[in-house]
């Protein structure tokens, strides 16, 4: 397996050289995988997405390098695809539109990117949905509307920033479902952030957990088991209790950095 | 008692039209209906306060003529109006309803052209300023100094610089709206959401690409709003304008009006002007519908 991501003692410190200067990464290197599905597991606030702005060309980094097939990420592109945590989509177009700006942008000619839109639209289960628009959309559908428009860009690697976290619990379990299923089809690497440990042990190949800020690797954990994981098989329980022990330490980090600052 | 459903209902109607608009429409009609008669009610009420006053005494017909009094004689007031404008102050022969409309219709031209105006140039402006540096720092100072002087202080300047005719009434117009929609197309692209822009960014948008498919359709909502409500200001300006330095239209009927000391026709012509500023202010409330569709229901149904 190559690696589809690189990251080289990678250090992204905001508002560099001012007094409110805060450092979100520190060092960090990290590698995923081609085809891999890597969650990034943290407290909230500890640089996780600051680490996805920089992958998506977004935002540059202080120092270190960030390598994509090899290629440093120099801005952003179509072949690194990042989905939010609110889908932002834009209000003004339908669905179908939604999905297909980005091969408009790319020059490709309506029929074409239409069908492809509305293939995509069919792939998260949303096939009817095409002439709808933004607002009539519930929340776990919007999301889904988002997936299939990163999709269209045919990625090599999805970032996403806590893209769940706005979801109730029963829709958040069918978006995992939906993601795993679009994942293995696309066959793009996925790197995620998320501070849930059950969102975690349901989706990922391997776990990275991650310090308080500054954000550091503080442990890594493989997760060799089959999908759909059942969160009461007993390797699953212990990876559970490994996890949420690593996360108590760096949540009370945080909240002490919080209170003291 | 009675209050109390009328109070409810309207509001369950707005917070239910979003999920299901189609089953929504009698009750939406019927809400309508009674904004209708609401608005009946209130112009009776007043014109009938005036009746009233009339009535007892109180008000001088020669100086406050009640609505039945000038609008009694419409032929002898058509016969002030002339649409070509150039005899001023003078009896124009054989009005008629298409005189009326002609100078209704000269006043809404002004207006919707120096509107127009307004809203292009303050958005290639604001835009600029923005987008080119070197461009803000050298404009943006000038345009906040100029803002909060009144229209009508531009008047002789418009008069210097065009003479009389339409181009000094459309310039004032357009004055009376530049300045502020440039401010708010600043502070409308300041407040475009930046995912809206990191979204397209990651889809490999060019600069020119990000205001077109972004940008652009996300300001025009709040710019056709700040439109909206500089519609009113934009009426008063022309009706200056061409009170002094036109010679036509409605605001040169009235002046003529006044300089005769015709209090009919003064108030005969005031409601012409009131009628005309209503019909502009639901013609673009149903472009904005139409061609901002997105926006939403709730923005749509909610007065702005």
């Amino acid at each position: 397996m190559g690696s589809a991501i690189q990251l080289n003692r990678v250090t992204k410190i905001w508002n560099e050289g001012e007094p409110g200067a805060v450092t979100a990464v520190d060092s960090l290197s990290l590698q995923v995988g081609q085809g891999e599905f890597v969650v990034l597991l943290g407290p909230s606030g500890c640089g996780k997405s600051s680490l996805l702005y920089l992958l998506a060309g977004l935002e540059q980094p202080s120092a270190g390098e960030l390598l994509c097939d090899g290629v440093r990420v120099a801005g952003p592109a179509p072949e690194r695809s990042m989905i939010f945590q609110e889908a932002s989509l834009y209000p003004w177009l339908t669905v179908l539109d939604n999905v297909a700006l980005g091969l408009r942008l790319q020059g490709v000619e309506q029929p074409e990117r239409d069908s492809r839109a509305q293939a995509l639209l069919r792939q998260v289960g949303l096939g009817d949905m095409g002439q709808r628009r933004p607002h009539e959309l519930s929340g776990g559908m919007r999301q889904r509307v988002a997936l299939a428009r990163a999709l269209a860009m045919k990625p090599k690697v999805l970032l996403m920033d806590e893209p769940f976290a706005a979801l109730d619990v029963q829709t958040r379990a069918r978006m995992q479902g939906h993601l795993l299923e679009v994942w293995r089809a696309s066959g793009a690497s996925v790197l995620l952030v998320t501070h849930s440990i059950d969102e975690a042990l349901a989706l990922a190949d391997r776990i990275v957990v991650f310090t308080a800020r500054p954000g550091r690797v503080k442990h890594e954990v493989s997760v060799a088991l089959p999908r759909p994981r059942n969160p009461h098989d007993p390797r699953m329980v212990d990876l559970h209790r490994q996890l949420t022990e690593l996360l108590a330490d760096e949540v009370d980090r945080a909240f002490l950095e919080q209170e003291t600052r | 008692m009675a209050a109390v459903p009328a109070m409810v209902e309207p509001g369950l109607s707005v917070a239910s039209s979003s999920a299901t608009s189609v089953r929504q429409r009698p009750s939406a009609l019927l809400v309508r209906l009674r904004a209708a008669l609401w608005a009946c009610a209130s112009v009776g009420l007043f014109v009938g306060m005036w009746e009233f006053a009339w009535w007892r005494g109180w008000a001088d017909p020669l100086l406050l003529p009640p609505p039945h009094l000038f609008l009694a004689n419409l032929a002898d007031q058509f016969r002030f109006f002339d649409p070509n404008g150039d005899r001023a102050g003078a009896l124009s022969s054989g009005g008629s309803l298409g005189s009326v409309l002609g100078v209704i219709a000269w006043s809404s031209m002004r207006v919707t052209a120096g509107l127009a105006l307004g809203f292009v140039l303050s958005l290639a402006v604001g835009v600029g300023i923005r987008y080119f540096g070197v461009f803000g720092k050298l404009t943006l100072p000038t345009i906040t100094l100029l803002a909060p002087i009144s229209p009508v202080a531009w008047l002789p300047v418009a008069v210097f610089m065009f003479g009389i005719g339409n181009p000094p009434a459309v310039f004032l117009v357009f004055i009376s709206v530049f300045f502020v929609m440039v401010l708010s197309t600043l502070s409308q692209i300041d407040a475009v959401p930046a995912s809206y822009l990191q979204v397209a960014r990651i889809m490999g948008a060019s600069k020119r690409q990000l205001f077109r498919h972004v940008i652009l359709p996300a300001i025009l909502p709040g710019l056709f709003v700040t439109l909206r409500l500089n519609l009113f200001a934009a009426w008063m300006v022309v009706l200056i304008a061409e009170a002094v330095g036109v010679g036509s239209g409605l605001g040169q009927v009235v002046m003529m009006a006044r300089n005769t000391f015709n209090a009919s026709l003064v108030f005969f012509t005031m409601t012409l002007i009131g009628l005309a500023g209503f019909a502009f202010d639901q013609a673009l409330r149903w472009v904005q519908r139409r061609v901002l569709w997105w926006v939403g229901p709730s923005a749509a149904a909610g007065g702005l």
